[in-house]
Parts: C-alpha cells; sequence; structure tokens
C-alpha cells in the first residue's frame, strides 16, 4: 500500500503500547504512514502521531509486540495514508488493514485517495430526501433510513444486533438505482466472521459488496484505520461511481476502545469513562462522511452498530454517538425476551430525517401519518400497560383495554420477520394497519378520515 | 486561501520554521516581535494558525486547518496581525466557515490543500452619502447608508475621527471601494476587525425591551430581553436545533448570526435551504437576506471550531453599532468548550473539571459578556443577543459547561427528555428553566398596552406546577379518586400544555405566534378554565365538564394565522357554549 521508501531510520528511542518513538528524523510530517520492518522480516505500518524536532510518535497499527530497539527499521511514505479506491473493491473480502482476505490479489485501483477523507462543503450537501429500503418492516416503517443519513443501532450484549445488521446489508436496495454495501467488522470473533461472510456470500458474489473485518484477536489499534478505509471506499463508489452506497461499521464501541487505548498510552488527560476528549471529534470524523453532494448521483448512507455496556445509554460512546447521527435504532432486552426478532424498541427509536424521505412518489402516500399513529397508539398501550399494573386491568376504560392489546398485536403481526425475509414495504406497511385497525376509528385521530374510509369499514364506530 | 484571510506580511516580521507538529498544536521557532495571538501561515501551503503561547524562543501555534504533512523544518511565517475578519455588507445571506471565509468559494470538499477556488463575489451596494465634505465627525457616526435588505450603515470606524476631507457621491460601489475619507484616513465598506476584541461602544444600557422570538413557551413563560443572554441545555434528541433553528427564522431581530458550531452537515444544509426558502414576514424578503451563517460542522477542523464563536460575535458587534438589534445563535457552545479542551490536553495545561481548562468558566463568561443592549458611540440603540445551546453529556446537567453556564445567563430554557419524547414542541421545561428578565420585560408589556402580562404569565405557571403535581398523584390513585377542582386542575394543565404552550413548528400557521395571538390563544384557555372551575362549584360533575369536546380550543393554535386572533376567540366562545349545555 505504500510508495518507495526513500529514508529507513533505526533509532528506535522508546516502546510503550502501541507506541513507537524514533529518533534523529528529518522531514516527517504529522500523520504520514509509516512502514515498520521488524528484525525477523515482518514489515507493519503506522502513523505518526506528533513529530517533535528530531523525534516522531508512531503508533503501530498491528501493535509493538516483537518489537525491539535495535533491530526496527522504521520509513516514512512522505505523506498520509492513501489507498486505491475504485469498483476493484466490490466482492472483495479484506482483512482490518485493507488486505485482502480471500485468496485473492492486492485491490488496485485507477486512483487514489487519502483515508482521513475531507470534510463535505456544507453548502453543497444535498439534504437528505430519499428512503433506503431495507426489507426490515421496523425500520422501514417505523425508523426509515434516508439516503446520505446516518442512523446507528444502539444495542447490548445478548442481542441479535449483528444479525439485523447483516439483514440490513444483505437486503437493502435504492429503488432499482445503483447499489453497494460496505461492511467495516470490528472486533468480531471468528464465529460472527464466519456468519457475517455466509450471510452476505451472495450479494459479495453479485459484486455489490465490500467486506473489511477485524477479528477479535486482530491487533486492535488496527481498528482505527478499519472504519476509515471502509468510508474511503465508499466514498469513491458513490461520488465518483453514481452509487447508493450503505456502509454498515460494527462494533463502534470496539473502535472506541481502540482510541482510549491509544489515547491512554500518550497520556493524554482522560474525560468521561477515561475515553479522550476528543472522542464526539473523533467519531464524527467518521459519522460526518455520509451525505449527499448537490449535482452528484450517489449517497453515503451509514449505519454504524454499537452495543452499550452495561445497557447504559448514557455511556459515553452510545451518547456522543446519538450527539452526531440523525436518530437511533434502539434494540432491547425486553421485546427479546418477549420472543420478537427485529427486538426493536418502536419509542425509543426514532429516524430525524424520515419525515423528508417518507410519503407520496417516495414510500407510500399513507406511510408518514400511519407511522405516527402507530408510535401514539403504542406510547398509549405503554402507558395503559403500567396503569393496568398499578391499579389492576379491572380499572381500565374498554378503550385502554383495546390499547393492552395493541402491543401484543404489533410483537407478533408487525414486528416480527424471519432473519433472512425480505419484507416488501407494501406488506409492511399493510401489517401496520391491520395492527392500528384492532383499535376503534374514534381512536386513530391522527389517520385522515380519507385514509381510514379506504383501509377500514366506517361502520366501526364505538363512543369513546 | 484568499488574500484576505493571510494578510501580506507587515514589515519586520521575520520569516520561521516549524519545530514540532502535534495535531492542530504547532510550534515555531519564535522571533523577538513575535506577539500573542499574532497569526502565522505555517508551511508552503500557508495554513492560518494562531500564537497561544511563547516560551523562550518557541511559540505554540493552534493551526486551523488540518495539518497533515506538515513537518518540522517547513517554514513559518510570523504574520504581525491577529486574527481578523473583514466586515462587509455581504455578510448578509452568506454562508462562511469559522475563520469567516465564504463557504461558496469552495468546491464540494474542504481539503486544506485545495485553495478557495476563485476570489469572492464582490458585489456593489447603493450608497447614499448622509454627510457633506468639511463635516467633522467622531468614531461611529453615520458616513451614509447601504441599501442592502436590512438597511445598512457605514461608520466612522473605531478609532478614527476628524474632517470628512472626501465622501463618494450616491451611486454603486464596491465593497472595497473607497468610499469616503476622514481625517486623512481611507474608509471603505469593508473594514477588518480582529475577532477576539469587542467592538466599543459609548456604553451599555438596561437590556428591557423583550424579543418576541415566536415561541410561545418562550415568550409566554422564560422571556428574553434584547441584549439579554440565553443558554438552551438538553441531551440528543431534545430538539435543541429545533428550536434554535425555528428562532432563527421566527424572531423579531433585524439581524440573525446562527453559528453552527461542530454540528450536523446534513443539518446545516437543511437550514441553509429553508433560509433560503422562506419569506420574512416582516420585509417581504427571503429569510436568508437577514441572516449570517457560520458553518463549521463537526468533522471541520476543529480549531475553526474554537475560533467561530469569537467571530460570531464580532459579526454580531458590526451590525449592532449600526443601530440594528442582532440575534447571535450559536449551537452547540459545548462543542467549542470540546475545542478548547482538546487544545489545552495538547498544551498539557493542568486540567480542572473532566479534563476541561482551568479557564473554562471565565472563556464562558467572556463569551456570553459579548451579548448587551448598547449605545453606539454614533449614538444610535443596537443590541446583541446571545443564544447558546448546551449538549451536556448524558444529558448530566452537573457537567461543567452546563454548570458553568447557568451561571452566566439571564435566561434558562431547559429541554426536557420526556416532554421531548412525547413529541411535545418546544421541550422547555416550565419547571427547570428561568428567566430573570421576566419583571424588566413585564414592566415593557404593561407600557406596550398589555397590562396583564405578568398577571397571566403567573397565573399560566401556577396552573402547569398544579398539574404536574396532581399528575404524580393520579399515577397512584387514578384520576377518579380526586375531589372535582383538582380534576379541573389536571384538565387545566392538559389544556394549556396542548392548546398554548405547544406548537407545532412543522405548520405554516403554528410555526410561529406574534405577541397578541399568544395572548389571545392564553386567554381563551385561561377563561374556559374558569368556566370550568365554576361549573364544577355549582355542582356539575367533573365527568360531564372532562366529557365537553374541547377539540375546537385545541386546534385554534393551527385554525388561527400566526397574527390572528379572531379564530381563538371564534373557539372559546364555541367551547364555552359547549360548557354552558353541560350545566
Amino acid at each position: 500500500m505504500t510508495g518507495p521508501a526513500p529514508i529507513e531510520y533505526t533509532g528506535v528511542r522508546e516502546l510503550r503500547g502501541p507506541l513507537v518513538v524514533v529518533e534523529g528524523v528529518s522531514g516527517v510530517g504529522w500523520d504520514e504512514f509509516a512502514t515498520i520492518v521488524l528484525d525477523s522480516g515482518e514489515r507493519r505500518h503506522g502513523l505518526v502521531l506528533d513529530v517533535d524536532r528530531d523525534l516522531a510518535v508512531v503508533q503501530v497499527l498491528e501493535d509493538t509486540a516483537g518489537m525491539n530497539r535495535t533491530g526496527t527499521r522504521v520509513a516514512f511514505s512522505g505523506s498520509p495514508l492513501r489507498i486505491p479506491v475504485g469498483t476493484g473493491w466490490l466482492g472483495r473480502v479484506c482483512n482490518g488493514r485493507g488486505e485482502a482476505a480471500d485468496g485473492g490479489p492486492p485491490v488496485l485501483g485507477v486512483s487514489s485517495a487519502a483515508v482521513g477523507g475531507a470534510p463535505i462543503n456544507p453548502v453543497r450537501r444535498e439534504p437528505p430526501n430519499e428512503p433506503v429500503l431495507t426489507g426490515v418492516g421496523a425500520v422501514d416503517v417505523l425508523t426509515t433510513l434516508v439516503r446520505g443519513q446516518k442512523l446507528p443501532v444502539f444495542s447490548a450484549a445478548g442481542l441479535p444486533h449483528l444479525e439485523l445488521a447483516v439483514q440490513i446489508a444483505d437486503q437493502a436496495t435504492c429503488g432499482g438505482e445503483p447499489f453497494a454495501v460496505v461492511f467495516a467488522g470490528m472486533g468480531l470473533t471468528h464465529a460472527d466472521t464466519a456468519f457475517v461472510r455466509d450471510a452476505l456470500a451472495a450479494r459479495s458474489a453479485a459484486r455489490e459488496l465490500v467486506l473489511f473485518v477485524n477479528t477479535a484477536d486482530d491487533p486492535v489499534i488496527e481498528r482505527m484505520l478499519t472504519p476509515r478505509l471502509a468510508l474511503t471506499v465508499a466514498e469513491h463508489l458513490a461520488f465518483a461511481e453514481g452509487r447508493h452506497v450503505l456502509v454498515v461499521m460494527t462494533d463502534m464501541t470496539a473502535y472506541a476502545e481502540a482510541l482510549r487505548e491509544v489515547s491512554a498510552a500518550r497520556g493524554e488527560i482522560p474525560a468521561r469513562r477515561a475515553y479522550p476528549g476528543y472522542l464526539y471529534s473523533d467519531l464524527a470524523s467518521l459519522y460526518e462522511r455520509c451525505g449527499r453532494i448537490r449535482g452528484r448521483p450517489g449517497s453515503v448512507t451509514v449505519l454504524p452498530v454499537l452495543t452499550m455496556p452495561g445497557g447504559d445509554i448514557t455511556h459515553p460512546v452510545p451518547d456522543l454517538t446519538g450527539y452526531i447521527t440523525e436518530g437511533q435504532i434502539v434494540l432491547s432486552a425486553d421485546v427479546q425476551a418477549a420472543g420478537a426478532y427485529p427486538p426493536v424498541d418502536p419509542l425509543a427509536s426514532l429516524s430525524r430525517l424520515m419525515r423528508k424521505g417518507t410519503g407520496p412518489g417516495l414510500t407510500r402516500g399513507d406511510h408518514p401519518a400511519l407511522a405516527a399513529q402507530l408510535i401514539a397508539a403504542l406510547a398509549r398501550s405503554r402507558q395503559v400497560a403500567e396503569l393496568a399494573d398499578l391499579v389492576g386491568r379491572s380499572a381500565l376504560s374498554p378503550a385502554d383495554l383495546r390499547h393492552l392489546e395493541l402491543e401484543d398485536a404489533f410483537r407478533s403481526r408487525f414486528l416480527t420477520q424471519g432473519r433472512d425475509e425480505n419484507r416488501s414495504l407494501d406488506d409492511s406497511l399493510d401489517r401496520a394497519w391491520e395492527v392500528l385497525l384492532t383499535l376503534p376509528r374514534g381512536q386513530l385521530g391522527m389517520l385522515p378520515a380519507e385514509l381510514l374510509d379506504a383501509h377500514a369499514p366506517p361502520a366501526d364506530e364505538e363512543p369513546r | 486561501m484568499s488574500a484576505t484571510d493571510v494578510p501580506a506580511p507587515a514589515p519586520g516580521a521575520g520569516r520561521s520554521r516549524i519545530l514540532r507538529v502535534c495535531g492542530p498544536l504547532v510550534e515555531v521557532a519564535c522571533p523577538a516581535d513575535v506577539a500573542m495571538h499574532d497569526l502565522v501561515a505555517l508551511g508552503t501551503g500557508r495554513l492560518p494558525g494562531e500564537v497561544v503561547a511563547i516560551d523562550g524562543d518557541t511559540a505554540t501555534v493552534q493551526a486551523y486547518e488540518y495539518t497533515g504533512g506538515l513537518a518540522p523544518g517547513h517554514p513559518a511565517e510570523p504574520l504581525g496581525t491577529p486574527l481578523s475578519v473583514r466586515l462587509s455588507p455581504e455578510l448578509l445571506g452568506g454562508v462562511f466557515d469559522g475563520l469567516l471565509r465564504p463557504l461558496a468559494d469552495s468546491g464540494d470538499l474542504l481539503a486544506s490543500d485545495a485553495p478557495a477556488a476563485g476570489a469572492s463575489r464582490r458585489p456593489s451596494w447603493p450608497f447614499t452619502p448622509r454627510v457633506t465634505r468639511g463635516t467633522g465627525v467622531a468614531a461611529g457616526e453615520v458616513l451614509g447608508e447601504i441599501g442592502a435588505r436590512v438597511p445598512l450603515r457605514l461608520l466612522v470606524p473605531p478609532g478614527l475621527a476628524g474632517e470628512v476631507g472626501w465622501i463618494a457621491p450616491a451611486g454603486e460601489h464596491p465593497s472595497d471601494a473607497v468610499v469616503a475619507e476622514v481625517g486623512g484616513q481611507e474608509v471603505r465598506m469593508a473594514q477588518p476587525w480582529p475577532v477576539r476584541r469587542p467592538r466599543p461602544v459609548a456604553r451599555r444600557v438596561p437590556a428591557d425591551l423583550p424579543l418576541n422570538t415566536g415561541q410561545r413557551a418562550v415568550d409566554l413563560l422564560f422571556p428574553v430581553a434584547r441584549g439579554s443572554t440565553v443558554a438552551v441545555p438538553g441531551g440528543f434528541g431534545t430538539g435543541k436545533t429545533m428550536l434554535l433553528q425555528q428562532i432563527a427564522k421566527w424572531c423579531d431581530a433585524d439581524v440573525i448570526v446562527y453559528v453552527g458550531c461542530g454540528e450536523r452537515g446534513n443539518e446545516m444544509a437543511d437550514v441553509i435551504e429553508e433560509l433560503g426558502a422562506l419569506t420574512d414576514p416582516r420585509t417581504g424578503g427571503r429569510l436568508a437576506e437577514r441572516t449570517v451563517t457560520i458553518a463549521n460542522t463537526s468533522n471541520m477542523p476543529m480549531m475553526a471550531r474554537e475560533a467561530s464563536v469569537h467571530t460570531g460575535a464580532t459579526v454580531a458587534e458590526y451590525f449592532r453599532d449600526m443601530g440594528l438589534h442582532v440575534v447571535l445563535i450559536a449551537d452547540s457552545t459545548s462543542r467549542w468548550a470540546e475545542a478548547l479542551r482538546e487544545f489545552a490536553s495538547r498544551m498539557g495545561e493542568l486540567p480542572a473539571e473532566e479534563g476541561y481548562p482551568a479557564g473554562l468558566a471565565s472563556q464562558l463568561a467572556a463569551f456570553y459578556e459579548r451579548a448587551a443592549a448598547v449605545r453606539t458611540l454614533g449614538g444610535a440603540d443596537g443590541s446583541v443577543t446571545v443564544i447558546g445551546a448546551v449538549s451536556p453529556p448524558g444529558g448530566d446537567r452537573t457537567e461543567p459547561v452546563t454548570a458553568h453556564t447557568e451561571r452566566f445567563v439571564r435566561c434558562l430554557w431547559s429541554l426536557d427528555r420526556d416532554l421531548a419524547y412525547a413529541r411535545h414542541y418546544p421541550a422547555v421545561s416550565w419547571s427547570e428553566s428561568f428567566s430573570r428578565d421576566a419583571p424588566a420585560l413585564a414592566a415593557a408589556h404593561a407600557r406596550g398596552g398589555d397590562p396583564r402580562w405578568a398577571e397571566r404569565r403567573g397565573r399560566v405557571a401556577r396552573q402547569l406546577a398544579q398539574a404536574d403535581r396532581l399528575a404524580d398523584l393520579v399515577e397512584l390513585v387514578g384520576i377518579t379518586a380526586l375531589p372535582p377542582r383538582e380534576r379541573v386542575d389536571v384538565l387545566a394543565g392538559r389544556l394549556l400544555r396542548e392548546a398554548a404552550v405547544q406548537q407545532n413548528a412543522l405548520s405554516p400557521a403554528d410555526a410561529y405566534s406574534t405577541p397578541e395571538k399568544t395572548a389571545a390563544l392564553v386567554d381563551a384557555v385561561l377563561t374556559v378554565i374558569d368556566r370550568c372551575l365554576e361549573l364544577v362549584e355549582a355542582g356539575t360533575t367533573a365527568d360531564a365538564v372532562e366529557a365537553v369536546d374541547f377539540t375546537p380550543l385545541l386546534r385554534a393554535r393551527e385554525t388561527a394565522a400566526p397574527a390572528e386572533t379572531a379564530p381563538v376567540t371564534a373557539a372559546r366562545d364555541l367551547v364555552l357554549a359547549r360548557l354552558k349545555e353541560t350545566a
């Protein structure tokens, strides 16, 4: 991945955690990419974190195990890390550093791009307003993913977030327009990796998928690079090749841990839970690479997946993610316990851009009102359930009792779907109607009368 | 980089070399004449940076661009001037980065090594002189008028006074052209000003005129005066940005300076598009024409985020000095504080709370102090109102930025997660917010012909608090266990929330509300509540009162246009008639 290295430096002064300090360097720039050769001839890679007069601090992606002061040679590439970009990535499976892991040749491209990316000019951004359909009813109807959006999945240990992410990666489409998925796995176990590769094999064979996987026993620091490679490849596919690209990044908590490890090794002043103070900006430098650009056909949509340690949504990683992203899909252990897949908590989940990406000509005319009514009815249902726990079912009004049964109907008839079931939007919306029509018409005040007439027998009128 | 950003070297400023690069922290060999806060051009790409510390012969510079590839030994050139921006009429309607460079001049991607494509537009403006040759003028006095959508004035720059030696005739002049000569010095429409130095005024005056934001929850309960300060703390998803954008669109200021500081790119794109499409109800022009947008999204260089709030304040003061009322919106000040923390950490400063530098509180205070109602040097009245969003991590209101900000502001609009999740906009909590401007504004409303303003506000606050208290009780014992009067209080809380306090930001009729409509809505609800109380006291059952269809009252806020009151009165009368039938 690097050009010819003109000078090799041997003056290793210090090795600590993932860091190597090289002395006697000259002309080495900040954020330059470095190649490190060990005694054994093994090659490793690094990035310059600090360069002070003739000292350079290099962060080694593969960790410093086995490196010594005398036999280590470091060469600097003269520029920040660039990778080849192009459609050659499609259909490939790579490790977390972008090296082929499918037995194929190295990925080549006609051009290259810096992995750090460059911010999209805010005045050149096109506000997102068209949907990505995932074939998952709960997502498509209630938290519609919009092209150019960043919408994270908040999960906890033991929940099927990886299954959901893979299902979305496998099924997502953009209404027949050119589409691709870039999947970046960070800290996945070998079993998970095998699952991801198997489940996405068809899409990979169709040359609609790029897979980067950093496994749990791969070097931790490599994870700092994996999402940046994925986004760089995605940006080219989107803005140069005109595809709509969905980037799935899982697990962002594993990424943040790598960031914390480097920060600790550098002796930086820690902020919340020992994560570095720049965690917000660092996460933003990934998530904000989504979007659309005026006058260009493609889009980058980002779906980060993260596990909330201890299920705590105020943990810095989900908290800062929530401040950057445009909504969240929250998975809940309670819904999982009730036996539903995907275990989406509809009331905690939200897609902020949904209003602009749904409706006539985009999804279906009844979609926005239907989704709003379903959420409102579920909120009432949950209140009624709490009330029933306190005062007993007998004290509930008839209308409240009907709401009590709504959440069950929602789970069994709408939410639950097969892990390989690609549900059409029409089917999902019709199921939403079916659930809502278990309520009397008078309880569906958010739906316009003409929509109700079209879907419900007007005779079903009951006094409140 | 255009020529205005990195000025030509001052005489005597020598060349220097870079010694260290660590992200935005750059150390350079320091010639003796370099001063704190001087600009330095770094490397062959001449990236802008600012001197933040000098130690012996080493100066520490914070760089405002990505420093990848910059290396020890590369050239650095101290420029001998502090970070300054170009203040001119074409700021209105423009979108700029944190250093006030027009983003329209850049390409699709903001790469630090890709120079700005072409010079910025420098249009001509109609200029009408208001003084004649030979007149003696002092700093801040009006030299002429500039015909933009907002009436602008050309002033004698601060620090200059004397006789008008020459003044341009009426007509179109480019903003870079010399339009006057005062005391032997040339005066242009566009003038530079260092961003960290507040512009001088004759004196501060009491902030006692209301800023009508058009958001009822705010105007009714927690009003803000022109020249005052507001903080808006709220966790993610509570609608901070939504509230601030609505205020940017609809408040009755002359000029809005909107600083998007470390926030979402798609959101900035959205606000830019909407401002360009919406009509200003007061001028008939586009809302964008009274707005200056400074966009520094969360993935743009972090240190420019630090500069952007000062840049915004400087722009606001520029318009204030012309006798205009300006609202400066900063979303979010927490991201700005994080930039301070990031840099302090790289400097190795001793951290205070949660890694923030010890100077955090004083820097926050200094920023909010740039808000003021003033008598300008030229004798006009102007104001800068500062509204800052705060994003507490984990919704924790005791974290340093929120805790310190609360101490320095006059008004606090606390956003409540429960209200936001119930889709109640604006989610301003009535129990955790405050307005220290309320007494002064009650007097102003009384002078302005609404003597009952304070009484109305007090009644609404009491009713909402009473309803909240009873709501806790209802959850335990059920509504039917309450006495009739208390049941009406619960009903009153619901009616006030849904008919008066809540707003539909997406509805053209309800996106903003004039003071008259707000007063009419509140009076209508209070009248209906009074009638309900009379009924239950006269023996009507609470069940019967609760069963009345209050829908016309609840819908009135959306059936009446922003400045209409008649449909509100009609809805009130309809509901009163229905109540009469239950008696």
